[in-house]
C-alpha cells in the first residue's frame, strides 16, 4: 500500500541489522556468491538502462561488469538493482549491493558522512537546463519566475536552489522521483525548465512528444565528477574497484583494445606489460590474479571503447569526450600510474 | 465461652500474593523489558554506525536545508534548516489528509444513500462509482488525475480566467489574495461574535424543541449572523480588505495565491477512492438499521428526510464509525503516494529530499514513521471518543 514506507523502513532495518556485522570482507563475499551486486539507475540512456529483453547496457553498468570480470573472471556475473535517487544510499550502506555505479556526483558531505568512499569519475558531468523552444528564452540567467522539473535526493535539487540563490531569482521547483516522472511533468508543460547532468539533457530531448520543443540552454551551473562508491571501512574492495577503473583508463592511454589485448601480452613496454600482468604483481597486491585486466579489458574494452560503445558520437546520446578526453588529448582523465 | 470464631476477613493478602499488584507488576517488567530491548539496539545501531563512519544523531535538523520546496503552508526559503523541512512536509501531509478525509466523508456519505435511493438511474449511477473506482489501483488513478486530466490544461499564457480575477492553468488554480489592512482584525472580532451567538441559538433551539416541541429556525438566522455580522463589520470600518489579484509576468502568474496541482490531483484521487469505500460502509450501515424503525417513523408523520436524519443515521452511525476509522487511517497513509507525482508531503520533502542529502536514514526514517504512528493514534483516539458519543445508552 505504501511502498516507499515500507522500501526504506525495511533498508533502515537492514541498516540497524548490518551494523551488527562489523568487519567486512566484500571482495571474499562476492567471490563466494559468484556474483557483484551493482546498484544502478532505474533508467537512464547511456548510463544504464534495461533492454527490452532485460539485458542492461550503459557507462554505469559497463563499470560494474568490469569490477565482475576482474574478481570473478565473468563480465556477466552482475545482479543489476535498480534504485532511485533517494534509495541509493542506504542500499549500499545497509550491504544490499556491494558496489554503487549510478550516476552518482562526488561531493564532500556524501564522502565523508555517510560512511562511503568513491572509487573515482568515470564520468565528468555538469549541470543544465532544458527548455521550452516556444518561451524564447536563450539563456538560463533569464529563468527568474520559471518553474523547473527535476528529480528529489540529487545534487541537481541543491545546485538549482543555490543557481537562482546566487542570481537573486525566484523559482518553482517541481519535485519528482524519477526522472521519468519529471521528464513527463516537463512534456506536459508542468514546468518550464527541467534539469538535470547535462548528458541527459539529449537523450531526453529526444524523448519527447515533440523533440523539437525544446533546447538546451548554454550554461553548465556545476562540476558533477559521477564515480563509482563504496562502503567506507573495507579498503580491500576500495582498492580493487578503484583500480579497475584506473586500468581502463591506463589501458586507453597505453592502446590496449579488447581487440588487440591477446597480442599486447607479448608486448615488451613495461607499462603495457604490467596492466595485462606479464610483469610485475599488480593483480597479487590487489588480491586479484595478476592477469586480471587482460579480463577487462578483453570483455569490457578500454575506457574509450566503453565510453563510445554507450554514450559516444554513433549513440542516441551523441556525446563528444570533451572533459572525459584522456589528458594526452586535451581533457582532464588521468589515472595514477600502474606500477 | 467466646469460643465465637472470629470470621474470616477479606483479607489484605501479601502484596506479592495479591493479583492485581503482580499483573501490574509483570506488566511493568514486560514494558521495562521491551523498551531496553529497544535502547540497546539502538545504541548498538549508533555505535556501529559511528565506527563505520556514519553520522549519526539528529544535530542535522539545525543546519540549513539549502532546497526549495513548491509549496508550503508555514514560511519557508531555502536558507531555513532540515528541521522547518520536517514542519513543512509535516503540515503539508496533515493538510491533504485533513481535507482528503472532510471530502472524502461527504461525498461517500452522499453516494452511500444514493446507492439506496428508490429511483433506478441514481442507484444504478452510484453502484458504477463505486465498482470503477474502488477497483482501480490508487497510484494509477493519482496519475490519471495529474497526467491526463489536470496537466492537459492549457498555460499559463491561455490559463483559463475567471472573471478576470481567478485562473485556472496547468499551473493550479489561482485566486487573489485577500490583504488585510487596519481596522480588518474587526472583521475577525465579528465573526468569532457571530460563531459564538450561532452556537447559544442552536443549543437554546434544541432545548426548547425538546421541551415543547416548537421548532425555532435556528439554521436560517445562524447562517445570517455568521455571514451579515462580518459584513458588517467590513463595511462599517471602510472596506479594509483589498485584494491582491494574481497578474501574468514572464513565466507564470505573480500574487495571489495558488493551489498546485499535485495537490489538486492527489485530494481527487485520494477523495474518490476512499470515498468508494466509506460509500460501501455508510450503505451497509443504514441497511442494518431495522426497517420497522422507519415504518414506525413514517407512521408518526415525520417527513422522509428526517426519518433519515433523526432516526436512521444515528442508528446507522453505530454501525458506520469502526470502519469508517480505518478508513480514515488508509487515507492518511496513501496519501504518501504524493511522492509518484511531486507534492510536497512529508514522506517527499523529509524522508525524500532531506534523507538524501544528509544521509541520516535511521534518524528520518524513525521521526517518519513515528509522526504517522502519532497521526494514526491520534484519529483513531478522536474517533474512539465520537464513537462512544454515538454508542447507544442503554437506559
Ligand atoms: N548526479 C546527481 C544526479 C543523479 C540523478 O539521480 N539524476 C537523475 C536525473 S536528474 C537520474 O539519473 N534519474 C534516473 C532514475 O531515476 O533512475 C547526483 O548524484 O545527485
Amino acid at each position: 500500500m505504501n511502498k516507499t514506507i515500507i522500501t526504506m523502513g525495511l533498508a533502515a532495518t537492514g541498516l540497524l541489522a548490518f551494523a551488527g556485522s562489523t568487519q567486512a570482507a566484500t571482495l571474499q563475499d562476492v567471490q563466494d556468491a559468484g556474483e557483484l551486486r551493482c546498484g544502478v539507475s532505474n533508467g537512464l540512456p547511456g548510463f544504464s538502462q534495461p533492454d527490452s529483453s532485460g539485458n542492461w547496457a550503459g557507462i554505469d553498468v559497463d563499470t560494474c561488469r568490469a569490477v565482475a570480470a576482474a574478481v570473478l573472471g565473468d563480465a556477466d556475473a552482475v545482479e543489476f538493482i535498480p534504485l532511485t535517487a533517494a534509495e541509493r544510499f542506504t542500499a549500499l550502506q545497509s550491504g544490499e549491493i556491494d558496489v554503487l555505479s549510478r550516476n552518482t556526483t562526488w561531493t564532500t558531505t556524501r564522502d565523508a558522512s555517510l560512511g562511503l568512499n568513491f572509487t573515482g569519475t568515470n564520468y565528468y558531468d555538469g549541470q543544465g537546463f532544458l527548455i521550452k523552444t516556444a518561451l524564447g528564452v536563450d539563456s538560463a540567467y533569464d529563468l527568474d519566475g520559471a518553474a523547473v522539473c527535476t528529480q528529489a535526493g540529487t545534487t541537481t535539487e541543491l545546485n538549482l536552489a543555490d543557481f537562482f540563490r546566487a542570481n537573486d531569482m525566484e523559482y518553482e521547483a517541481v519535485v519528482f522521483d524519477t526522472s521519468e516522472a519529471s521528464a513527463q511533468g516537463f512534456d506536459n508543460n508542468r514546468c518550464d525548465v527541467l534539469t538535470s547532468d547535462t548528458s541527459q539533457l539529449a537523450a531526453l530531448k529526444t524523448q519527447l512528444t515533440d523533440p523539437d520543443s525544446a533546447e538546451i540552454l548554454p550554461e553548465i551551473i556545476s562540476k558533477e565528477p559521477l564515480g563509482p562508491v563504496v562502503r567506507q571501512g573495507d579498503d580491500e574492495w576500495f582498492n580493487v574497484v578503484k583500480w579497475v577503473l584506473f586500468g581502463q583508463i591506463n589501458a586507453e592511454e597505453y592502446g590496449i583494445t579488447s581487440d588487440n589485448v591477446e597480442e599486447m601480452e607479448s608486448s615488451d613496454n613495461p607499462s603495457v606489460q604490467r596492466i595485462v600482468g606479464t610483469s610485475g604483481n599488480m593483480g597479487e597486491i590487489l588480491g586479484l590474479d595478476d592477469d586480471f585486466m587482460v579480463d577487462v579489458i578483453s570483455q569490457v574494452g578500454n575506457y574509450g571503447e566503453m565510453f563510445e560503445r554507450n554514450v559516444g558520437p554513433d549513440t542516441p546520446l551523441g556525446l563528444n569526450r570533451g572533459n572525459n578526453a584522456l589528458w594526452t588529448d586535451g581533457g582532464i582523465l588521468y589515472a595514477p600510474p600502474f606500477r | 465461652m467466646s469460643s465465637d470464631p472470629t470470621p474470616l476477613k477479606p483479607g489484605n493478602p501479601k502484596p506479592w500474593n495479591d493479583p492485581r499488584v503482580r499483573s501490574v507488576a509483570f506488566q511493568l517488567i514486560a514494558i521495562a523489558a521491551v523498551a531496553w530491548i529497544g535502547y540497546s539496539l539502538f545504541q548498538n545501531t549508533i555505535s556501529n554506525m559511528e565506527s563505520r563512519g556514519i553520522r549519526t544523531g539528529f544535530g542535522f535538523l539545525n543546519e540549513t536545508a539549502g532546497f526549495g520546496i513548491i509549496m508550503s503552508l508555514i514560511n519557508y526559503n531555502e536558507t531555513m534548516t532540515y528541521g522547518r523541512t520536517f514542519l513543512v512536509g509535516l503540515t503539508n501531509t496533515l493538510l491533504v489528509s485533513g481535507l482528503g478525509i472532510l471530502f472524502a466523508t461527504i461525498v461517500g456519505f452522499i453516494v452511500g444513500i444514493a446507492r439506496l435511493s428508490t429511483n433506478w438511474l441514481v442507484a444504478k449511477l452510484a453502484l458504477a462509482y463505486i465498482e470503477v473506482f474502488r477497483n482501480v489501483p490508487l497510484l494509477l488513478q493519482i496519475f490519471f488525475w495529474y497526467f491526463a486530466v489536470l496537466g492537459t490544461l492549457p498555460g499559463p499564457r491561455q490559463a483559463l480566467d475567471v472573471g478576470g480575477v481567478a485562473f485556472l492553468s496547468n499551473r493550479g488554480i489561482i485566486i487573489p489574495k485577500p490583504v488585510f489592512e487596519a481596522g480588518a482584525g474587526w472583521i475577525g472580532i465579528a465573526l468569532i461574535v457571530a460563531l459564538i451567538v450561532s452556537l447559544v441559538i442552536v443549543t437554546w433551539a434544541r432545548r426548547r424543541q425538546a421541551a415543547t416541541g416548537q421548532i425555532f429556525p435556528a439554521f436560517p438566522v445562524a447562517s445570517a449572523l455568521i455571514l451579515g455580522l462580518p459584513a458588517l463589520a467590513y463595511l462599517v470600518m471602510g472596506r479594509p480588505v483589498g485584494w491582491d489579484i494574481p497578474t501574468m509576468g514572464g513565466f507564470n502568474f505573480s500574487g495571489g495565491i495558488t493551489a498546485i496541482p499535485e495537490l489538486g490531483a492527489l485530494l481527487l484521487a485520494l477523495t474518490i477512492y476512499t470515498a468508494t469505500f466509506i460509500a460501501e460502509i455508510v450503505r451497509s450501515g443504514i441497511v442494518s438499521v431495522s426497517s420497522g424503525q422507519t415504518e414506525a417513523a413514517l407512521a408518526l408523520g415525520l417527513p422522509p428526510r428526517r426519518v433519515l436524519r433523526l432516526v436512521v443515521i444515528p442508528q446507522a452511525l453505530r454501525v458506520i464509525i469502526p470502519p469508517l476509522t480505518s478508513q480514515y487511517l488508509n487515507l492518511t497513509k496513501n496519501s504518501s503516494l504524493a511522492v509518484a507525482i511531486g507534492y510536497p508531503d512529508l514522506v517527499n520533502v523529509f524522508m525524500g529530499t532531506s534523507l538524501n542529502q544528509t544521509g541520516q536514514a535511521v534518524e528520518i526514517v524513525a521521526m517518519t514513521m513515528a509522526v504517522y504512528l502519532a497521526i494514526s493514534l491520534s484519529i483513531s483516539l478522536l474517533m474512539n471518543i465520537y464513537n462512544r458519543a454515538v454508542a447507544l445508552k442503554e437506559r
